[in-house]
């Protein structure tokens, strides 16, 4: 509250003003963020307990599921692995091609996520440009589960690693240089010094690319090919079942879906505030 | 342990970072590298650490090849201006990383460790604060644990880069003075980078004034601060007046002032003379060649005052320092009009070019009739 402050007389207009930006942003949040959420739940046990749970437990929900935790296990450790090496390069080295780099990296955030599916398509599918290749050598990877953890890791490729970068860049590698001087070897500064100062902004790419990695929808739908049971992700069984009629069984999924959110979104608050901590911490 | 630099040479896209640099680092020498920001004194600095490698040129230690070994084989101890202290760990655990890192068999055992670490911070006067992590400490206590952290591996040499940079005055007085007392204690080889030419001259046996990648000058202190072989030294080093002078047949003058030329400079019709504030006499007596001079300022700045003071004949203020107890004696309030002329002058002549460069090497000290020194 600035109202008592000298210098700055609190004005009725001023005051009216302010209440009326934060009641604009409150309600807009509610109609557009908090009913819809609110009504996935409430549309989810319309029909009761009973009827929830009876249309989780059905073998191609539990496939999706399944699917959908693999295609995340996958992916993410991927991710960490990239993210780490593409911002280390990045911000330790310098290199002909390092703003090259660093657009490649963001492309993804760029590019529809369905014009994303279908560069996959293109490539890999039966009149791709490796296709036929891989169909002589019986390789299935369009409508399959490997097209949709490819799609699925192009989608989330920027999300480790853009955490990590302004970080690193911030931090410098003046520590990393003491360790070595200190006789410390590549692999102890990396896990002594880099890892322990970069731990809480990894967490937190890891966090957001692992919600993105089940929630992915459009690219993975171009090369799914929707066969029930086999290559439909979570996100893809509500849409097939929304379009049966199956409002229930539709949004008891999506309910499964909205949790994860809503999880994420706790996890990293938490973070958020570990990092902050961690931060004055310096 | 002597180290011998010779004809090291870092080019970067843009700069010459060091341009043909030859030094030699004797045992147990404090070795200042001072100069301002890109002069080449911290890649200097770095090319010790292992951190950065030199296109040209060689770096032996004893004769054996020191640019072959990686840092992490050197046994040099780093310190950095802003400590670069491990955030994550303790104090204690940041003295002991580089013998925790060591490979088993030249691995100290733990309590060899713990012995090493309580004597290392009894050393920097933090023995309470082993377990503190870094942020809860002070400037300067983190800056001692950053050496104590480099003293733990027992280095041969210890560089420091800008060392003090970064804490307030008081705390960098006490903490120059307390690592001069440390060297003296333990003789290691110390090379310290700073762009503050007072604290290279406080601290270090032989400073090396550094400048565009090349050494202007290497010396002791009170040799590089009196007898300045380069214009840039001349600037750098301490504070002075400029003024230009010029040739008049038997004299070298400026305004209504003047020296007889003697056998100085007979070749050369303008050169430029450096004056140190302490090197100006305010009282001249009638009849000797001096300026007509206003008092304008006088700080006080503990036991000597700096004056501020306009010759209207060079149109030039110049800067004089004079004992705090002698304020008093000559009547030295603004506004005072005073007859001041140089006792010591270090000259530079300029070539006849329309540029005007000094002549490289050459450089004569003039002296004034009523010099003392």
């Amino acid at each position: 509250m600035t109202a008592g402050r000298p210098g700055r007389p609190a004005s009725a207009m001023r005051r009216l003003g302010r209440a009326s930006i934060i009641v604009a942003s409150i309600l807009f949040l509610c109609l557009f963020l908090v009913v819809p959420l609110a009504s996935v739940f409430v549309e989810a046990f319309r029909q009761g307990a009973h009827a929830f749970v009876e249309s989780i437990d059905q073998p191609e929900a539990m496939a999706a599921i399944r699917l959908t935790l693999l295609v995340a296990v996958i992916t993410v450790p991927l991710n960490v692995v990239f993210g780490l090496a593409a911002a280390w390069a990045m911000t330790r080295f310098q290199f002909r091609g390092k703003a090259l780099l660093g657009a490649l990296i963001d492309l993804p955030l760029s590019v529809s996520p369905v014009v994303s599916g279908l560069l996959y398509v293109l490539m890999f599918g039966a009149q791709g440009w490796f296709g036929p290749w891989l169909a002589t050598h019986g390789v299935k990877i369009i409508f399959a589960v490997p097209g949709l953890v490819l799609a699925t890791i192009f989608i989330t490729l920027p999300f480790v690693a853009r955490e990590l970068i302004p970080l690193m860049q911030a931090q410098g590698s003046e520590e990393e240089e003491v360790a070595r001087v200190l006789g410390a070897s590549g692999l102890q500064t990396f896990f002594r010094v880099t890892l322990p100062n970069i731990r809480w902004a990894l967490l937190y790419g890891v966090l957001l690319c692992n919600a993105r990695a089940m929630g992915e929808f459009g690219a993975v739908s171009v090369v799914s090919g929707h066969i029930r049971g086999l290559t439909t992700t979570m996100p893809l069984e509500v849409e097939m079942r929304y379009n049966e009629y199956n409002y229930v069984g539709a949004f008891a999924i999506a309910s499964l879906l909205a949790l994860l959110a809503l999880l994420t979104l706790a996890l990293k608050s938490a973070l958020e505030w570990r990092y902050q901590a961690a931060e004055n911490h310096r | 342990m002597t180290l011998a630099l010779k004809r090291l040479s870092r080019h970067f896209p843009d700069i010459a970072a060091l341009d043909d640099v030859s030094l030699d680092i004797a045992p147990g020498e404090f070795v200042a590298l001072v100069g301002p920001s890109g002069s080449g004194k911290t890649t200097l600095l770095r090319i010790l650490a292992g951190l950065d490698y030199p296109d040209e040129g060689s770096v032996t230690q004893n004769g054996q090849d020191f640019l072959a070994a990686s840092a992490r084989e050197r046994n040099v101890g780093l310190v950095f201006q802003h400590y670069a202290l491990f955030g994550h760990l303790t104090v204690r655990e940041n003295v002991a990383f580089g013998l925790r890192v060591r490979p088993r068999r030249r691995r100290p055992s733990r309590d060899q460790i713990r012995v090493r670490v309580d004597e290392l911070l009894k050393r920097v006067q933090l023995a309470e604060l082993g377990n503190r992590y870094p942020s809860q400490l002070s400037g300067g206590q983190r800056q001692r644990v950053a050496l104590a952290r480099a003293l733990a591996v027992e280095p041969d040499v210890l560089l420091l880069d800008e060392p003090f940079g970064a804490l307030d005055a008081q705390v960098r007085t006490a903490l120059r003075r307390w690592l001069r007392e440390l060297h003296e204690e333990l003789g290691l080889t110390t090379v310290f980078v700073t762009h503050d030419q007072e604290e290279a001259l406080e601290l270090a046996d032989r400073i090396v004034v550094m400048n565009k990648g090349r050494i202007e000058q290497v010396g002791r202190p009170h040799e590089v601060y009196k007898d300045p072989e380069t214009p840039f030294v001349c600037e750098f080093i301490g504070r002075t007046n400029r003024i230009a002078l010029e040739r008049r047949a038997n004299t070298w003058g400026a305004g209504s002032w003047s020296l007889p030329a003697g056998a100085s400079g007979g070749l050369f019709h303008s050169a430029v003379g450096y004056v140190r504030p302490e090197h100006l006499s305010l009282s001249v007596p009638e009849g000797q060649p001096a300026w007509e001079a206003r008092l304008r300022h006088v700080y006080l700045a503990g036991s000597i005052a700096h004056l501020d003071i306009y010759v209207a004949d060079i149109d030039q203020t110049l800067e004089v320092d004079v004992a705090s107890e002698d304020l008093g004696r000559g009547a030295l309030t603004p506004g005072a009009v005073l007859r001041v002329a140089p006792t010591r002058l270090v000259t530079f002549p300029l070539g006849d070019g329309p540029a005007g460069a000094p002549v490289l090497g050459e450089r004569w000290i003039m002296r004034g009739p009523n010099s003392t020194s």
